[in-house]
């Protein structure tokens, strides 16, 4: 089965949520984005965020924290209909990645993914290049983030 | 501190080198992207990737580390937007040494808050055979230099 036979397009699936703790955000923050507005609430207010938030990178890894569960779920899932799952590969990357709230301490963010599209891979038979769009919310149902992800897919 | 002023189009930062460590990739990717080729040698010598592999999400943290290291741990910087494109070319294994540069593309003033401004750079991940492993092409909220302090 392909990834395009899965979904119908444009069809939003909820793929789990993550509860971003000051304690997750400042570690993520001291390891891989020590910025001020990431390590401290005090110098986080004085910042444009107002109040200690999320790395972006952290917001992104959220989504994928997600969707690695959710994919095997639907692999199983698949599965016991007597269904192969498609053969999803690595990512070649994202594009528009777009931050749009931050994320801050004590938030809980809802991941999404839509399947958008799929191209054939002219250079590699049964190969193909399928865009996703990835989605987060939080607790007020803002969103938070949003990008447009590739993933290639085997035969 | 580096300010708005002091990133015209062209200008460049070279990132410091960082070794990329077996123990940080499975541990990201026990946290964010637990899936084999992450996890261990075996899963990642038995996958496409054809080593111990981190996670893209791994590859595009460490580039923020590297960004911050190199430029933004002295700039009166305000966070990011976003990013435009992100194109992870190469795995990134167990042992690599990562290193780079970003260069900036465009810088305007905020047309909404006149006392930041808005910098596109790209960056391009470099391993240590020079071969390009990423690359990113993202914008920096950065602060205008304040009234009255000289440069």
């Amino acid at each position: 089965m392909k990834l395009a036979e899965l979904h119908p397009e444009g069809t939003r699936e909820t793929i789990g949520s993550v509860h971003f703790t000051a304690e997750d955000i400042i570690r993520f923050a001291g390891k891989y984005d020590p910025q001020p507005f990431h390590l401290d609430a005090e110098a986080a207010k004085n910042s444009l965020f107002g109040g200690l938030c999320a790395s972006g990178w952290h917001t992104c890894a959220g989504w994928m924290k997600c969707f690695v569960p959710y994919w095997m779920g639907e692999i199983r899932r698949l599965a016991e209909q007597g269904i192969a799952a498609p053969k999803l590969g690595p990512s070649p990357g994202f594009r528009d990645m777009r931050w749009l709230r931050p994320v801050f301490a004590g938030d809980t963010i809802t991941y999404f993914v839509t399947f958008v599209s799929a191209k054939d891979l002219e250079s590699r038979p049964g190969w193909r290049i399928n865009t996703i769009l990835c989605e987060g919310e939080n607790q007020e149902g803002q969103p938070v983030i949003r990008f447009e992800s590739k993933v290639i897919e085997f035969p | 501190m580096l300010y708005f002023e002091d990133f015209p189009a062209g200008k460049r930062f070279d990132f410091k080198p960082i070794a990329v460590k077996a123990d940080e990739i499975t541990a990201f990717a026990a946290e964010f992207d637990p899936q084999p080729m992450h996890l261990s040698e075996e899963g990642g010598k038995a996958s496409i990737l054809g080593g111990h592999a981190a996670s893209g999400w791994h590859t595009s943290a460490m580039m923020m580390r590297m960004l911050c290291d190199g430029y933004i741990h002295e700039t009166a910087s305000e966070g990011s937007p976003g990013v435009d494109s992100m194109e992870w070319k190469k795995a990134v294994l167990a042992g690599d040494i990562l290193s780079g540069t970003c260069t900036v593309t465009e810088a305007r003033v905020s047309r909404s808050r006149p006392e930041i401004g808005i910098v596109k750079l790209s960056a391009v991940v470099k391993n240590q055979r020079g071969e390009t492993v990423a690359i990113c092409d993202y914008a920096n909220m950065i602060r205008c230099r304040p009234t009255g302090d000289a440069a």
